[in-house]
Parts: C-alpha cells; sequence; structure tokens
C-alpha cells in the first residue's frame, strides 16, 4: 500500500533533485568562475615566491607579512609598510569620493529617465549605455584629452584669459576621481533607475497634498522607496573604483597608485606573486566588510517594514 | 475628537468658475461652474472619462485648469501648489506610504506642517481612535488589510484638518460590504469633522446614498446639479435619466402647462401629470421618464399603457416586469415581493400599466 503521505515526500524529494539538477549550471559555474580563482589566490598568498615571478611551492607567511611591514634590504630591520597602507587608505578615499560623486550626477538622471514617457525612457536609457561600447581605455585618454595642461579646459581658461597658467589636473587625486565618476556613472544610474521606475508617483502627489515641500518628498519618501536602488548601485561602483586599475594608471600617472595598480606591480616589475595574492586577498576582505557595515547601516536607518 | 470639531467646524467653500482643462488636443473638462458649499458631502458622480477625477486633481492642485478659477472660501487659488492648499485627499489606491507605520503615515502632514510632536502624537491618536484602529499605530500599513488601509488614508488626509476633503473614487477596491459599511463611515465622518467632503464616483447608489448634492457629468460637462431626490426623480436630461437607475422613456405630448406641471399625453391616449427641468416651458412633442417602481401592472384594461408581458425577472425582493407596450417600445414596471409565492401574472399574458400620480418627469430636449 502507498498512501498519500508516501507520495507526497517521494514527490517532496524528487522536487529537491530536480531542484538541484536544474540550479547546476549555475552552481558550477559560480564555482568554477568564482570560488576556484579565489582559492587559488589564497594559496599563493601562502607560497614563498619565486625568482622570476611565478611561485616555489613551500608554504610561507612571507607575502602577509610583507603586506603589512618592509624588510629593510640591508640589514634586515623590520618597519611598518607606510607605502601600502597610503595606497590602501587613498584608495577607499577615492572610490567612496567616486561613490558619492555617482550618486549625486547619477540620482537626478535616474529621475529624470523614470519620469519621461515609457516610449521615451529606452532612448534615454540608451545614451547612458552607450560609453560601455567604447573601450575603458580610450574613454580614459579622453578625459585624459580634456583635463591635460594642453586640454580642452585650459585651453579655453588660457584664451579666456582667467588664468596665466595651465592648472596641473593630470596625475592628481581629482583626476582619478573625476575619471572613475565618468567611467562608472551608469553603473549607478541603471539600479537606481530600476528603482524609480517601480516608485508609485502617486506616492509624490500624497507627499505634496500633505504639505511636504519638495525637499520633504526627495527626502522622506523618493529615497526611502528607492534604498535598494541606492544600495545596489553604490555597491556596484564602489567595489570596482576600489580595484579600479586602468584610470589611476593614465590619469594618476605613476605617483599615485590605488590598490589595483600596486597588485599589478607585485606580478609585474615586482616579481612577488605572494605578495600580490595577498594584498588580493586583503582587497576582497576591505570590500567584503565595507559592504557589510554598509548594508547593514543603509537597511537600519531606514523603516522597519520596507528594504 | 471634541478638538477635531471645533477647530475645523467650518468646512471650505469651493467655487468653480468657467474651468476648462486641455490635455494637448483632448478636452478633459469643458466650461464648469460649480458651487460646492461649505460643510457640504457633494459628490461628482459621472462614467469614466467624464472629467469628474480631473476636476477633482484641479481642486487638489494635481493639475492646473487651462482657463477658468479655482476658489476656496472666494480665494482665488488656482495657481498655489498642492502643498500649498488647505486642502487634503484621499486617494483611490490609498497611495499609503509604504515605508512607514500607521502612526507614521496618519501623522505626515502635520509634520510637514512643522507641528511639534506632542501635538503630532494627540492628532494622531485622535485620528486612530476616529476611524477605529486604536492601538494599530506602530504596525507597518502594508500589513493592514483593504478595508483598514483605506481607514489609514481618511485618518491621514483628515489629520492635518483640512478645509475641504477631496475623495477619488476611494470605496472601489474594496468588497461590496465593506464599501456598504464604509459609506456609512465616511457620511458618519463627514458630519463629526464638519469638513467638506468633495467625492468623486462612477457608482450611482453610492452618490444617492451618501451625498447632500450631487453633480452628474459626461464628457467634462456639468449635465445637472441636485439633491439625490432631484437626481433620481427629477432627471433634467436623457443623460441623466439614462445614467442613475432604472428608467422608461415614453414618448408624449404636452397638452397644457399649469404652474410646476404640465398634462401629456401618451401615445395610448391616456393623460397623466408631469414636472418639467427648471429653465425650460415644455410643448409639443415631449420625452418623459417613469422610473419602474413608479407603475404598477394591472389586468388588461385596467391602466394607461396595455401590453404584453414579455419576461418576469425574480430579483429576491421584486419582479421586474417587462412589458412589450402596444406600438413598440419595452416599459419596465418593478414590483415589491411583499408576499411570498406567485407573483399572480405569467408571461405572454395581456397586462396594462398604471403609473402613479406625479411621477412622470419632462427631459429637456
Amino acid at each position: 500500500m502507498v498512501s498519500p503521505q508516501d507520495v507526497s515526500e517521494q514527490r517532496q524529494k524528487k522536487e529537491i533533485r530536480d531542484r538541484w539538477f536544474l540550479s547546476a549550471p549555475a552552481l558550477i559555474l559560480i564555482l568554477a568562475a568564482s570560488v576556484g580563482p579565489l582559492v587559488i589566490v589564497l594559496l599563493y598568498s601562502f607560497l614563498a615566491p619565486g625568482n622570476y615571478g611565478d611561485v616555489k611551492w613551500e608554504f610561507s607567511t612571507e607575502g602577509w607579512f610583507n603586506v603589512l611591514f618592509s624588510r629593510d634590504i640591508f640589514d634586515d630591520t623590520v618597519s611598518l609598510a607606510d607605502a601600502h597602507f597610503l595606497i590602501f587608505w587613498r584608495s577607499v578615499k577615492l572610490a567612496f569620493a567616486t561613490t558619492i560623486f555617482c550618486l549625486i550626477f547619477g540620482f537626478p538622471t535616474a529621475y529624470f529617465i523614470a519620469t519621461r514617457a515609457p516610449h521615451n525612457r529606452s532612448l534615454w536609457l540608451f545614451l547612458i549605455t552607450i560609453p560601455f561600447w567604447t573601450n575603458m581605455l580610450i574613454r580614459t585618454f579622453a578625459i585624459q584629452e580634456v583635463i591635460r595642461s594642453e586640454g580642452i579646459i585650459n585651453t579655453l581658461l588660457l584664451k579666456i584669459g582667467i588664468i596665466s597658467a595651465p592648472i596641473q589636473m593630470m596625475f592628481t587625486d581629482f583626476a582619478i576621481m573625476l575619471g572613475m565618476t565618468y567611467v562608472f556613472l551608469p553603473l549607478m544610474v541603471l539600479p537606481l533607475y530600476a528603482s524609480l521606475e517601480k516608485l508609485d508617483f502617486r506616492l509624490v502627489e500624497a507627499g505634496y497634498d500633505l504639505y511636504a515641500s519638495r525637499f520633504g518628498v526627495l527626502w522622506r519618501i523618493v529615497i526611502p522607496l528607492v534604498k535598494p536602488g541606492i544600495i545596489a548601485g553604490s555597491i556596484l561602483v564602489f567595489v570596482p573604483a576600489l580595484s579600479s586599475y586602468v584610470v589611476p594608471r593614465v590619469l594618476g600617472g605613476g605617483k599615485n597608485l590605488m590598490v589595483g595598480n600596486l597588485i599589478e606591480l607585485q606580478f609585474g616589475q615586482g616579481r612577488n606573486w605572494p605578495l600580490g595574492a595577498a594584498l588580493s586577498v586583503t582587497l576582497v576582505i576591505i570590500v567584503l566588510f565595507a559592504m557589510l557595515y554598509y548594508v547593514r547601516n543603509a537597511s537600519k536607518s531606514g523603516g522597519s517594514a520596507h528594504g | 475628537m471634541t478638538d477635531t470639531r471645533t477647530t475645523a467646524a467650518h468646512g471650505g467653500a469651493i467655487g468653480l468658475h468657467g474651468i476648462k482643462k486641455w490635455f494637448g488636443t483632448f478636452q478633459a473638462v469643458d466650461n464648469v461652474s460649480l458651487d460646492i458649499r461649505s460643510n457640504e458631502f457633494f459628490t461628482l458622480l459621472g462614467p469614466s472619462g467624464c472629467g469628474k477625477t480631473t476636476l477633482l486633481r484641479m481642486i487638489a492642485g494635481f493639475e492646473l485648469p487651462t482657463e477658468g478659477q479655482v476658489l476656496l472660501d472666494g480665494v482665488d487659488i488656482s495657481r498655489l501648489l498642492p502643498n500649498q492648499r488647505p486642502v487634503n485627499t484621499v486617494f483611490q489606491n490609498y497611495a499609503l506610504f509604504p515605508h512607514l507605520t500607521v502612526a507614521e503615515n496618519i501623522g505626515f502632514g502635520l509634520k510637514m506642517l512643522g507641528k511639534p510632536k506632542s501635538e503630532i502624537d494627540s492628532v494622531v491618536k485622535d485620528m486612530l481612535k476616529l476611524v477605529h484602529l486604536d492601538g494599530r499605530g506602530n504596525n507597518p500599513v502594508t500589513q493592514l488589510s483593504g478595508g483598514q488601509q483605506q481607514r489609514v488614508a481618511l485618518a491621514r488626509a483628515l489629520a492635518p484638518r483640512p478645509k475641504v476633503l477631496l475623495l477619488d473614487e476611494p470605496l472601489s477596491a474594496l468588497d461590496l460590504k465593506l464599501r456598504k459599511s464604509m459609506q456609512m463611515e465616511l457620511k458618519r465622518l463627514q458630519l463629526e469633522t464638519g469638513i467638506t467632503f468633495v467625492f468623486v464616483t462612477h457608482d450611482q447608489e453610492e452618490a444617492l446614498t451618501m451625498s447632500d448634492r450631487i453633480a452628474v457629468m459626461s464628457t467634462g460637462t456639468v449635465r445637472q446639479v441636485g439633491s439625490p431626490w432631484d437626481i433620481y426623480d427629477r432627471p433634467a436630461e436623457r443623460f441623466v435619466a439614462d445614467f442613475i437607475g432604472e428608467t422608461n422613456f415614453l414618448e408624449a405630448e404636452v397638452i397644457s402647462v399649469s404652474g410646476e406641471k404640465a398634462r401629456v399625453r401618451l401615445s395610448s391616449g391616456a393623460e397623466i401629470n408631469a414636472t418639467y427641468p427648471e429653465g425650460i416651458t415644455p410643448k409639443g412633442k415631449v420625452t418623459i421618464v417613469v422610473r419602474p417602481e413608479h407603475a404598477r401592472l394591472g389586468s388588461s384594461g385596467s391602466g394607461m399603457l396595455e401590453g404584453v408581458l414579455d419576461d418576469i425577472v425574480y430579483l429576491g425582493t421584486d419582479n421586474h416586469f417587462h412589458v412589450k407596450v402596444d406600438g413598440g417600445s419595452t416599459f419596465i414596471v418593478r414590483q415589491q415581493n411583499a408576499k411570498s409565492g406567485h407573483c399572480g401574472f405569467s408571461e405572454q399574458e395581456r397586462v396594462s400599466i398604471a403609473i402613479n400620480d406625479d411621477v412622470a418627469q419632462i427631459l429637456r430636449d
């Protein structure tokens, strides 16, 4: 005898099996593309550097040691690796500033698009995504063309006579931030748009009806309701900005390194793969903590029911 | 609650003067002039697309009239922003703020007006009591039922003590039973607060039940303004008569006019008295309306119109008798089932219809 309970239990088991089976492609992809490389990087960070790059297959904590400390090549005295802290600090600072600027420019842009007639929105979105079709390196060089000493801005200001000598904008933190804001702006606009598009604008009307000012409506109704979009956009901008490589390389010159450049240096000229791997893992950890902190705070300060 | 009553004892009077509203090439409102009195429950009634909601949105300030003026207590408010008008709206879909609690929703308007927290708290408490949601203040609005959300929306709009409360089909999303009880509730709130209510609906029964006065609208214009009784029993034109309730249209000829009544002859030759709308002097061929419940069915030869009983529709409380009147048209008679059992008539039988005294109304052309 097969009872209905047995049948439903069997069906449940089969369902679970099917679920695993159906999600297998995604799981394999995640394993191969995400977890796998991370494990390799983590493994390399605990190996000794080879003479011409690469690694020697022996356990060593030297890589991790070098993240925090530097050993003098002549007398082996140990001091804190100030340069690393400086570069990490600059990276966090610039990535944070980039996120803020992307939010400041991206929010009105997304709001503008979301409030257009539905058939016009796709055109605006299309315009926003056009820069994505161009190589990032080329876009970065284009920025250089605008801000370098003989570039558009300086030439114009000199011609008008506002300045007598070109303003040094290239190879500064400002240049890096400007470049990153430009490059990552669409990553902010798109999730913000996705949230704003779902926003019920009748709530905005209700806000005005209940005596809220424009700012009141923005602050108390729109922003709390599109918070998921703000969080998503901020993460999408902050994370790649933090590990940005091309932009600081081109616009920051050799002096203003960011973490991405520092890591590249270890795998290239530095020939210290374990240090590079350890720096990479450190970066991942920083990103993880920053995200945890941000998401927790963002959801706490909002309404209890939403988000 | 006494507080609410005393401070808002005088609801605002709304004056609409020659309002026109164009959306591109579409004219939504065409030259509407209305006076909504203080403390009145006023209903804008009409089918969808008649311009009633647009009119309401112009009073609220969400739309600006292309032409004309909106007056509140005699002051022109046509160009003021919504947040500058002492007028609040209950939205059709409630438009409650999903990220705020019940109490935060209700207190939102007062907070935006910069009222001190102690005052907001006490008003919110009063409002929760007023709409029977005591103790639900800290609930998220998303966890409330439709009827409860409706009451929060009402409380939110009433809390800042507006001079006029605008209601945009607020009951349309509720089921029949809830709608009935909310109708009584709205009427009670209007009486208790003394606030002028402007109510938009396409439901004629809702309008008749609650309103002090009704404006029937169609294609951007106001067709008739009057008490529910006026609108139902004395429709001025075919659209109004047709839109509200069931009705019978009859061709007739005016014989004489004396005072407020006219003597008309029906196609069968029978003569009856009929009232007529203000502003016209009926003469010649006219159309008159008779409500189904204002006529009686009798055996053949006893009434004013003769015909064949085509169909009997049993509705529980009533029977609807569809009579094919000699000469073509169908006349519906509605009779209450005062006794149980068979109504006494059978289909295809020859019957006659008697029209009660003083119930017929002549329509404007």
